[in-house]
């Protein structure tokens, strides 16, 4: 019975030993290469959680594996001639097309260009590929094409080559975007998760989950009022202003769908260690965290569209965040945690309240299309 | 935050931690929390590691998502599957598997399911489509019934025509006392749910003290609020009283709110019988639709299987929900169920005592092992 107390010195197994056995049996089919089980595709394979790796990997990866691919970064690094390339795509499918801070303009260029700095490349060209739904304002077009031109400018980049296709009403939700990014690598840096190792610190750039909030809150289905806005903008700039200040930045990544939380699990698992993060560190909007404890959300799983992931040698913590505290994206940046050996391709979080907790990847996302 | 972080304070709950630890005095106290929604805060704020060891949480049936039987989401999904419905429930509805697949799955084979927040907003998807069948499959103990009853009445009031409700309301009381008849049971108290008694109040739980002689403390969901409930029950149990306590009187008024217990009643009447999950058939445990709301009874307008579908044979749902056995005891737990391959409810809302200890709770006390190295 599970209750019996803990035998002692009878040869019988203690619950203890009973239960950290489960839960390593547990840890190692959580480690198995994922498989796809659904018949169908359902909402959950393309909301950043567990279903899409387990997509990614048992569908695209088995089929395409290639070294450039199989690190799994947000972007491919290619050596072509004498150059470093950095390479991406990302397609945009948010609903609403506008919304406080921005638009799916902003995110479509932002979020590429994001995809190749944190490489520590300096991105330079962009393609846009337009999939228009029959009936979408001409106006509303421009709009967003208009935002894509500022958001392009502000980040350096220029937009060469672009594709247009219109399906018919209701086969689209007004406009999808898909842009690809061509970034140079010219500093001798090779970033990447796998490099996280014990005694590296662990930022972030700026407040969490002020996109994925503003979205949900944008769509009206819930009646709360607020003046959250998207955080969407280029990293750019704060990515070189690290790499200036440190040289032992072992990874970068922008923390888009499944929020922080799901890009230090990433860190966790591709490096094979253990990060702890403190609560009290997170830096979070009132507003922020008022409307996640509303609706139940937690904010470390709520995606930003402008806000980094940096890990980086212990000893060069400081330097790393004041770089970043330098410049004005960067003022609210924190230093949120410490990569240990233990518990390995694990988050682990101590509550503000004393407590500590398993901080996992999520299986689903509560908040669809937010990008 | 503003009148949360009062809840939250690490210096008095290490005042209280170590009241706790005086009152429990070596001694093993086996505590269930009934309402899933103090499982989430138990894991998410790491109260275990303010808790002597002697002291166990089992975690209840609280969560309202894990009691539903898979016949019922069966039944549910076949009037998903019906020409022109539009079927609506909550979020944490949608992965629970019933015996052929999940809302997700009907979904993604082509049925128009929505998330709501709220019954209301079910309610406006009626209205904006009229050419529509628009079901709001609605769950949960006496805590959301209100929120069904009141669109019920609206519904009613605005003469809705293309609007049910498929009704799986289920009462808390009957299902602490099916846990109380168990066999082998040992509890010696409970945390008294929060939300549910904001409606019913903390009166309807005194016959778990007077009939079975066992502490009950109405406790808030803060963290703060769950250790000073557990203090209360052990402070009963060192004096030898077996007595219901009110701590979240904040919120909960003992008799409940009259407002929201008179609209359910309005609108609904207890079933004679009603299948749990993992506690079987309970009578007067559940509510279905008054007669006079049979235009809205999704059950009366639809034709529904209404098979009673077997738990897989490896599910060991029905003994964590009575608190035999901790999720990890169960032979599938973190191997074949997990989160994202659900084989019983409790692993599927966060709620659930199996996803709650999966996601947050497996790794504790390598946690705090690791922790004091760092």
């Amino acid at each position: 019975m599970s209750a019996a107390q803990p035998e002692e010195g009878t040869g019988q197994r203690s619950a203890a030993e009973r239960e950290q056995e489960v839960l390593d049996r547990a840890e190692r089919a959580r480690r198995r290469a994922p498989k796809v089980r659904e018949e169908r595709i359902t909402l959950a394979h393309g909301a950043g959680g567990r279903s899409s790796h387990a997509l990614t990997e048992a569908v695209f990866l088995a089929a395409f594996s290639n070294p450039a691919l199989d690190a799994l970064e947000d972007q491919a690094l290619l050596a072509v001639g004498g150059e470093r390339l950095a390479f991406t795509t990302d397609s945009f499918v948010v609903s609403p097309l506008f919304f406080p801070g921005g638009s799916i303009g902003d995110l479509a260029v932002n979020g590429t260009v994001n995809d190749l700095a944190v490489s520590g490349a300096e991105p330079r060209f962009l393609s846009a590929g337009f999939i228009i739904e029959e009936g979408l304002a001409v106006a509303d077009l421009e709009r967003i094409v208009a935002d894509m031109r500022a958001a392009a400018a502000a980040a350096g980049v220029t937009i060469v080559t672009g594709d247009t296709k219109v399906v018919e009403r209701g086969k689209g939700d007004g406009c999808y975007i898909n842009t690809s990014g061509v970034g140079v690598l010219s500093r001798p840096v090779e970033l990447g998760a796998r490099f996280a190792r014990p005694g590296d610190a662990v930022l972030v750039s700026g407040p969490i989950g002020e996109h994925g909030i503003t979205i949900l809150l944008s769509r009206g289905d819930l009646d709360i009022e607020s003046d959250i806005e998207s955080d969407t903008a280029p990293l750019h700039e704060l990515t070189a202003a690290v790499l200036d200040a440190a040289d032992g930045v072992r990874c970068m990544r922008d923390a888009t769908r499944g929020g922080v939380a799901t890009v230090l699990n990433e860190i966790a698992g591709a490096a094979d260690v253990g990060i702890h993060l403190t609560e009290g560190a997170l830096p979070l909007r009132p507003d922020v965290v008022g409307a996640c404890e509303v609706l139940g959300i937690d904010p470390l799983y709520v995606a930003c569209e402008g806000r980094m992931v940096v890990v980086v040698d212990g000893a060069q913590a400081d330097a790393a965040l004041a770089a970043l505290q330098a410049l004005p994206a960067g003022v609210q940046a924190s230093r949120i945690g410490t990569v240990a050996a233990d518990p390995a391709g694990m988050v682990l979080l101590e509550t503000t309240f004393g407590g500590n907790r398993v901080v996992d990847v999520l299986v689903g996302d509560p908040l669809p299309r937010i990008c | 935050m503003k009148y949360v972080d009062e809840y939250r304070s690490p210096e008095i709950a290490a005042q209280l931690s170590a009241e706790i630890a005086a009152l429990a005095d070596g001694g093993h106290h086996k505590i269930m929390e009934i309402c899933g929604g103090h499982t989430h805060t138990i894991y998410r704020h790491g109260i275990e590691d303010h808790l002597p060891d002697g002291i166990e949480l089992v975690h209840g049936p609280g969560c309202p998502v894990c009691v539903m039987p898979m016949g019922r989401i069966d039944d549910a999904i076949a009037i998903a599957e019906q020409p022109d419905v539009i079927m609506t429930s909550f979020g944490d509805m949608l992965r629970v598997p019933g015996g052929r697949g999940s809302f997700l799955d009907a979904k993604a084979a082509g049925c128009d399911i929505r998330m709501v927040y709220s019954p209301l907003d079910a309610l406006k998807v009626a209205r904006n489509n009229p050419d529509k069948r628009v079901v709001f499959t609605a769950i949960g103990f006496e805590t959301t019934a209100p929120s069904t009853a009141a669109t019920l009445l609206r519904a009613a009031a605005e003469g809705l025509e293309n609007f049910a409700v498929f009704c799986n309301h289920v009462l808390v009381c009957p299902a602490v006392q099916a846990i109380l008849d168990a066999p082998g049971q040992d509890l010696d108290g409970f945390l008294g749910p929060g939300h549910v008694s904001t409606v019913i109040g903390a009166a309807p739980y005194e016959f778990v003290a007077r009939d079975y002689g066992k502490p009950l403390v109405v406790s808030g969901f803060e963290p703060l609020d769950i250790l000073e409930s557990i203090y209360r029950l052990l402070q009963q149990r060192v004096e030898g009283r077996a007595e219901v306590e009110n701590q979240y009187t904040r919120v909960v008024p003992w008799e409940g709110n009259t407002r929201a217990l008179e609209v359910i009643d309005r609108t609904m009447v207890p079933r004679d019988a009603f299948e749990w999950r993992g506690l079987g058939t309970i009578p007067d445990s559940a509510l279905g639709l008054r007669e006079e709301f049979a235009a809205f009874d999704a059950e009366r307008l639809f034709d529904l299987p209404g098979a009673v579908v077997e738990d897989p044979r490896e599910c060991q749902c029905d003994e964590v929900l009575t608190g035999q056995i901790k999720p990890w005891e169960c032979g599938v737990f973190g191997t074949a169920c997990t989160p994202e391959t659900p084989i019983g409810t409790c692993m599927v809302s966060s709620e659930g005592a199996c996803a709650a200890y999966y996601q947050y709770g497996r790794f504790n006390r390598a946690a705090a092992t690791a922790g004091a190295g760092a």
